[in-house]
C-alpha cells in the first residue's frame, strides 16, 4: 500500500458482510409492498439473478450463523436460494 | 478526397402537405405547398443568388439578392419569402434582376475589404461566390466614404474570431443563435449604416451569454465569424463524417482535415441526431487528442510506489497477461475481472467483455454505466421489456407536454436541449422536477408551467403522488391500459397508489413539493396532449433509482403515453456510448442484447461461436469487485477508458480496493487518477483515431471513422486483442466491421446491422431485424416488447442517508456545459476557460447562518469524508440543499459521497449526501496531500528511468 493510506481517513465503509446484509434488506424492502409470497420469490430471484455465487454463499452462511440484521423477507429470500 | 458538402436549399422544408406545379425558367416542376420559390428552384437544379437565407433558418428577406420576376405579379419579390403557387411562372434571370442584384452587391462590396486572396475564408465564402454569380465587375463607390474596415476584431472566444470589418449584417448569426441554439445572445445593434452584430449588451463574445455552440459561425456566409483554427491553419482539403465522442446525444460531424491534421469539426447537416447543430464540446473541444500530457508509450512498474518504466507493447502486454495468469493460478479463476468503457466503441466494449468471459473464464465484467444508468436498464426492462428509451429525438417536435425530471439538458445534452427549447417556444407546456432551478425553468421565451423542487432523494414520493392524482381523479387512459397492459398488475397498482398515504398532501412533508402544484402538474401531464418524459441521473443515482424509473414508466403507461409520437420515456444518457456499453453485454449478469447469463440457449449460441465454455453464474459488479479486493479475494483488473477512482463513490474505499490488487491495468489516454494505483498503463486511442460505432440515447447506431492514425500506435480494439492473444484466447480481427458482424450474428436486436448497412443508411436505430430492416425509431408502437406493459408498485422508502444535527444539508451533484464528467478531456482544452474550478452552490440563508460569503473557501463534510471548494451563493438551490459539479480531480466531490446505492443495480446514490458546510482557509490536508501524491506519480512518468 502506498503512502496515501485511505484507512487513516474517516469513512463509513463497513465490512463486506454488513454491506451484503444491508443490500439484501434493501432488495427485500422494495418487494415488501407486494403480497408476502410474491415478495419473497421476487427478492430471491433478484439475488439469484444479480449476485455472484461468492456473495450468495456469504449471505447464506450469514443466515446459517443466525442471520443477524436481516429483515424477515430477506431472511426467507436467502433461505429460498438454491445455491 | 474532397469536403463533403450538403447543398444549402435556402429555406427549411415546409411541413409536408399537398403538391403544386409551377414553371421556373421554362422548366415545369412540382414542389410541396409552402415551399419557397428559392428552395423549389434549388431542388430543381436552379440556383438563385442569396445571402441572408440558409436552410437551417426561417427566411428573413433582407438582402434582396434572391429577387425573381413572377408573371402576372408586379415588382420583384424575394424568392426566399415567397411560397410557390399552382401555375406560377417564375423567371430567375432577367436584365432587370441582373441590374438590381448588381446594385445590391456593389453596396455590400463597397464596405467590404478586398483582401480575398489572403482571407481565411477564401474558397469558402458565400459573398465571393455570389459576387461571381451575379457577375459583378466594378464597384463605383470606392472606399473613400464612411466604412467599417478598421473595426477591431473580437478574439475573446478561444475557438472563433469575430471580424466586424467583413460583416454584411445579414443577421444569419443572430437568427442562428435564436432559432437553432435558442440562447439569444446576439442582436443587431444600431440602425442603418451603423448597425453591427453585438453579443449580449455589447460585450465580448466570451463574457456574453454566448455558450460557444458555433451555430453562428456555421451560419455566417462571410469570414466575419470564423473558426480561429481556420485562420491559423488554412482551409481544409478533405472531410470524413464521424460521431462526437462526448455525450449521449451523438451528434455527427464532418471532420475537416488537412492531411492528418484536424482543422475543424463541422456539425453534419444530414446527422439524424443533431441535424447540423453542435455544442462547444463536440464542435471545438477535441484538442486533448494532441495534449502534451497524453501518454503514447506503454509503461509498467512492479509496485505502485516505483517509477513508471516505458516499455515496448510486447513487454507491456506480455507482463499484463502473465500477471493475470499468475494471479488466477494463485487466487483462483474468479480473482480477476475487467471494466468496459461507455466512452469506447461498441466493438471495443464487446471485445473487453468477451476477453473477460472467454479469456478470464468468468463473468466479472462491468461498465461505468453501473454508476449512471443501470437503473434505467433494470426499470425499463421490467416494465416495458427493453432496456432503452422509447423515442427518437425528433419526437419532441410532437410533444405538447414535456416533463423533465432530474436532468439539466441545457448543460448535459445541449444539442437536444436546443430542439426541446424550440418546441417549448412554439407552445409546448413544461414541467420540471428538480431540486435545483435549472436554466430551463426560466429563460428567454420559456417558462416552466410547474417547477416541483423535490428534496434530493424523494423522487419516488413525488412520482407516486402524481400517480395518485391520475388514478383518483379519473385521468387514466382506460382504453390504452386495457389493450396494452397487464390488467391484474394495473389494478393492484391503482389500488396501491390510490391509498391516502400516497396523496400529494400526505407526501409533501417528505418531498418538499407543494401539493397544489403537484396536483396541477399531474393533471397537465395526463390531459395536456402527447406528453414526453425526459430524465437523467437525478432520477437514477439514488438508492431508489430503479424504483423511480419504474414509477416514471407507470405514469407513461397509465396515461397512454408510450408508443406514439411526442410521448415516451426518454433517458438522457451521459456519456456518448452508455447505451452501447449496456447493449454489448458489459454487465456481469447478461450477454449482449440483455440476455441473462443463466439462459442456457443463449450461452450455447456464444459458446459455439467463441469455442469456449461460459460460466453460467453472474459475475461481480464494480462495487462488489472492490469489496472483494478489500477482502483480499479479488486481485487483478483490466480497466479500459474509465477512471473509477474519480467517478465511483466513496473514493477512500475505491482507493483501498485498488491498493490491495496485485495487477491493475489501466488502458486510457491520460494517467488518470485510477492510474495512480496501476501496475501497467496501456495508452489508448482517441475517437479520431479509430473505426467503430457509438449508440446514442435514441438507440441510434452511428459510425465513428478514423480520420488520423493512432498516435499511440494501435486502435483500442487492437490492444484488447493483443492482450487476449497473450492470455491464450486467440482473436484475429483485422477490422472492427468483423466485430460488428459477430455482434449481429449473436444479438437478435442487432441482426440487421453491418458497416455496409450503416454506410448506406447513415445510422440505424436498434432493433434492426428482419421485421424492421431499417431500424426502429419509436418502440412499443404495436404493443410492449415484453407483451403486456407491467405496472410495478413503487413504495417510497426514504434513503438511509439522512440529515441530522451534524450533517444538516443535502448535497446533490451535476455537470455544466463546457465540461464533461471527470473532465479528463475537457480540462485539457480551452473549455477550461469557462470553468476554472468546481463551486458549491448554497442558498443565501444557509450561507448567512454559517458566515459564508460568495467566493469564500468552505469545507464540505459528510460521513464519508471532507473536501474544500469555493462557495457560490444563489437561490437556484432551495434552503437546506447544496450543489456542486464534479469536473475537477482536486475537488474530489466523491470523497464526500457515500456508498449507499440503488437497491436493484448498486448504482451509487450520488445525488444525495448529508453534509455540513463550514468556512475554511483553503484546500483540506487530504487535498493537499493528494495533490502532491498525484503530482509525484505523474512526475515519475514524465522522466522514465532507463
Ligand atoms: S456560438 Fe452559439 S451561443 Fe454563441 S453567439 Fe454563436 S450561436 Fe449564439
Ligand atoms: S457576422 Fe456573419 S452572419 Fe452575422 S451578420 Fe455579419 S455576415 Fe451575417
Ligand atoms: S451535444 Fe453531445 S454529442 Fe453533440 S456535440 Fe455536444 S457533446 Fe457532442
Ligand atoms: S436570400 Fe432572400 S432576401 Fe436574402
Amino acid at each position: 500500500m502506498n503512502d496515501l493510506d485511505p484507512a487513516g481517513e474517516p469513512h463509513i465503509t463497513t465490512t463486506t458482510e454488513e454491506r451484503l446484509v444491508y443490500m439484501a434488506n434493501q432488495i427485500a424492502r422494495f418487494f415488501a409492498s407486494q403480497p408476502h409470497e410474491a415478495a419473497v420469490a421476487g427478492a430471491a430471484k433478484h439475488l439469484a439473478d444479480f449476485w455472484d455465487p461468492s456473495m450468495r454463499q456469504r449471505i447464506r452462511a450469514h443466515l446459517a450463523g443466525g442471520g443477524e440484521g436481516l429483515n424477515p423477507i430477506a431472511r426467507e429470500a436467502v433461505a429460498a436460494l438454491k445455491r | 478526397m474532397v469536403i463533403t458538402e450538403t447543398p444549402d436549399l435556402g429555406t427549411p422544408a415546409p411541413r409536408a402537405s399537398g403538391d403544386v406545379t409551377l414553371t421556373i425558367d421554362g422548366k415545369t416542376i412540382t414542389a410541396s405547398e409552402g415551399t419557397s420559390i428559392l428552395r423549389a428552384a434549388k431542388l430543381a437544379g436552379t440556383s438563385i443568388p442569396k445571402l441572408c437565407a440558409t436552410d437551417s433558418l426561417k427566411a428573413f428577406g433582407s438582402c434582396r439578392l434572391c429577387l425573381v420576376e413572377i408573371e402576372g405579379r408586379a415588382g420583384t419579390p424575394a424568392s426566399c419569402t415567397t411560397p410557390v403557387a399552382e401555375g406560377m411562372v417564375v423567371h430567375t434571370q432577367t436584365p432587370t434582376l441582373k441590374r438590381l442584384r448588381n446594385g445590391v452587391m456593389e453596396l455590400y462590396i463597397s464596405d467590404h475589404p478586398l483582401d480575398c486572396l489572403t482571407c481565411a475564408a477564401n474558397g469558402d465564402c458565400e459573398l465571393q461566390d455570389v459576387a461571381g454569380a451575379v457577375g459583378l465587375r466594378e464597384v463605383r463607390y470606392g472606399y473613400a466614404g464612411e466604412n467599417h474596415l478598421a473595426d477591431a476584431k473580437d478574439t475573446s472566444n478561444p475557438y472563433f474570431t469575430y471580424d466586424p470589418a467583413k460583416c454584411i449584417v445579414c443577421s444569419r448569426c443572430v437568427r442562428a443563435c435564436d432559432e437553432v441554439q435558442g440562447t439569444l445572445a446576439l442582436t443587431i445593434a444600431g440602425r442603418g449604416f451603423a448597425s453591427r452584430v453585438a453579443a449580449s449588451q455589447d460585450e465580448s463574445f466570451f463574457t456574453s451569454e454566448c455558450v460557444s455552440c458555433g451555430a453562428c459561425v456555421q451560419a455566417c456566409p462571410t469570414a466575419t465569424l470564423t473558426e480561429s483554427n481556420v485562420i491559423e491553419i488554412g482551409q481544409p482539403e478533405h472531410s470524413v463524417v464521424t460521431t462526437c465522442g462526448y455525450c449521449g446525444v451523438g451528434c455527427t460531424f464532418n471532420a475537416e482535415m488537412r492531411g492528418e491534421e484536424l482543422v475543424r469539426m463541422v456539425p453534419f447537416k444530414d446527422g439524424k441526431a443533431n441535424h447540423g447543430h453542435s455544442c462547444v464540446k463536440g464542435r471545438f473541444a477535441w484538442g486533448y487528442a494532441t495534449h502534451k500530457e497524453r501518454i503514447l508509450k506503454p509503461m509498467i512498474r512492479e509496485r505502485t510506489s516505483d517509477p513508471w518504466r516505458e516499455v515496448s507493447w510486447d513487454e507491456a502486454i506480455g507482463h499484463a497477461a502473465s500477471e493475470f495468469k499468475r494471479i488466477q493460478a494463485k487466487f483462483g479463476r474468479l480473482s480477476v475481472g475487467g471494466i468496459t468503457s461507455s466512452r469506447c466503441t461498441n466493438e471495443e466494449t464487446f471485445l473487453v467483455q468477451k476477453l473477460v468471459r472467454a479469456g478470464f473464464h468468468n463473468n466479472n465484467t462491468d461498465t461505468c454505466a453501473r454508476v449512471c444508468h443501470s437503473p434505467t436498464g433494470y426499470g425499463l426492462k421490467t416494465t416495458f421489456g427493453t432496456s432503452a428509451g422509447t423515442q427518437d429525438f425528433d419526437s419532441v417536435d410532437h410533444a405538447d407536454v414535456i416533463m423533465v425530471i432530474g436532468a439539466n439538458p441545457t448543460d448535459g445534452h445541449p444539442v437536444f436541449a436546443s430542439r426541446m427549447k424550440r418546441r417549448l417556444r412554439a407552445g409546448a407546456r413544461l414541467i420540471v422536477i428538480d431540486p435545483r432551478r435549472i436554466d430551463l425553468v426560466r429563460m428567454p421565451h420559456i417558462e416552466a408551467d410547474y417547477h416541483l423542487p423535490v428534496r434530493p432523494g424523494a423522487n419516488v414520493a413525488v412520482l407516486t403522488a402524481m400517480a395518485h392524482v391520475i388514478v383518483t381523479e379519473g385521468l387514466v387512459d382506460q382504453a390504452y391500459v386495457a389493450e396494452r397492459c397487464d390488467l391484474d398488475a394495473f389494478y393492484d397498482w391503482a389500488a396501491f397508489v390510490a391509498r391516502p398515504e400516497h396523496s400529494p398532501e400526505a407526501t409533501q412533508g417528505a418531498s418538499g413539493v407543494p401539493a397544489g402544484d403537484l396536483r396541477a402538474a399531474a393533471r397537465l401531464y395526463a390531459t395536456g396532449g402527447p406528453a414526453a418524459i425526459y430524465y437523467g441521473l437525478g432520477v437514477t443515482e439514488h438508492s431508489q433509482g430503479s424504483t423511480a424509473v419504474m414509477a416514471i414508466a407507470n405514469l407513461a403507461m397509465a396515461t397512454g403515453n408510450v408508443g406514439k409520437p411526442g410521448s415516451g420515456v426518454n433517458p438522457l444518457r451521459g456519456q456518448n456510448n452508455v447505451q452501447g456499453a449496456c447493449d454489448m453485454g458489459s454487465f456481469p449478469h447478461e450477454l449482449s442484447g440483455y440476455r441473462h447469463i443463466s439462459d442456457a440457449a443463449t450461452r450455447r449460441l456464444f459458446e459455439s461461436d467463441w469455442g469456449v465454455t461460459l460460466d453460467e453464474e453472474p459475475g461481480l459488479r464494480i462495487p462488489n469487485m472492490l469489496d472483494a479486493a478489500v477482502d483480499g479475494q479479488f486481485k487483478g483488473i483490466y480497466i479500459q477508458g474509465e477512471d473509477i477512482l474519480q467517478s465511483d463513490p466513496n473514493t477512500h474505499h475505491v482507493a483501498s480496493g485498488l491498493a490491495n490488487m496485485e495487477c491493475v491495468v489501466v488502458h486510457d489516454l491520460f494517467l488518470n487518477e485510477t492510474a495512480l494505483y496501476a501496475h501497467v498503463f496501456l495508452p489508448g486511442s482517441t475517437f479520431l483515431e479509430k473505426d467503430g460505432t457509438f449508440t446514442n440515447a435514441e438507440r441510434r447506431i452511428q459510425r465513428v471513422r478514423k480520420v488520423m492514425s493512432p498516435r499511440n500506435g494501435y486502435e483500442d480494439w487492437q490492444i484488447t486483442q493483443l492482450l487476449s492473444n497473450a492470455l491464450g484466447y486467440p482473436m484475429a480481427y483485422v477490422h472492427p466491421s468483423q466485430i460488428m458482424d459477430e455482434i449481429a450474428r449473436l444479438t437478435p436486436s442487432f441482426a440487421g446491422v453491418s458497416y455496409q448497412k450503416l454506410d448506406d443508411a447513415g445510422s440505424l436505430q436498434w432493433p434492426v431485424t428482419g421485421a424492421a430492416p431499417e431500424g426502429t425509431p419509436v418502440m412499443h408502437v404495436q404493443g410492449f416488447v415484453r407483451g403486456k406493459g407491467l405496472f410495478v408498485l413503487t413504495e417510497y422508502v426514504a434513503t438511509d442517508e439522512k440529515v441530522g444535527p451534524r450533517f444538516p444539508l443535502l448535497l446533490t451533484t451535476g455537470r455544466i456545459l463546457s465540461q464533461y464528467n471527470v473532465g479528463a478531456q475537457t480540462r485539457r482544452t480551452d473549455n477550461a476557460l469557462w470553468h476554472e474550478e468546481d463551486r458549491l452552490e448554497i442558498h443565501p440563508s444557509d450561507a448567512e447562518d454559517r458566515g459564508v460569503k460568495d467566493g469564500d473557501w468552505v469545507k464540505l463534510t459528510s460521513r464519508a469524508g471532507d473536501t474544500s471548494l469555493r462557495a457560490l451563493i444563489t437561490d437556484r438551490v432551495a434552503p437546506g440543499v447544496v450543489y456542486t459539479t464534479f469536473h475537477h480531480p482536486l475537488t474530489q466531490a466523491n470523497v464526500v459521497t457515500t456508498d449507499y446505492s440503488d437497491w436493484a443495480t448498486s448504482c451509487p446514490e450520488y445525488k444525495v449526501t448529508a453534509v455540513q458546510v463550514s468556512p475554511s482557509n483553503g484546500p483540506t490536508d487530504w487535498q493537499k496531500r493528494y495533490e502532491t501524491f498525484a503530482h509525484d506519480h505523474r512526475a515519475l512518468a514524465a522522466q522514465p528511468t532507463e
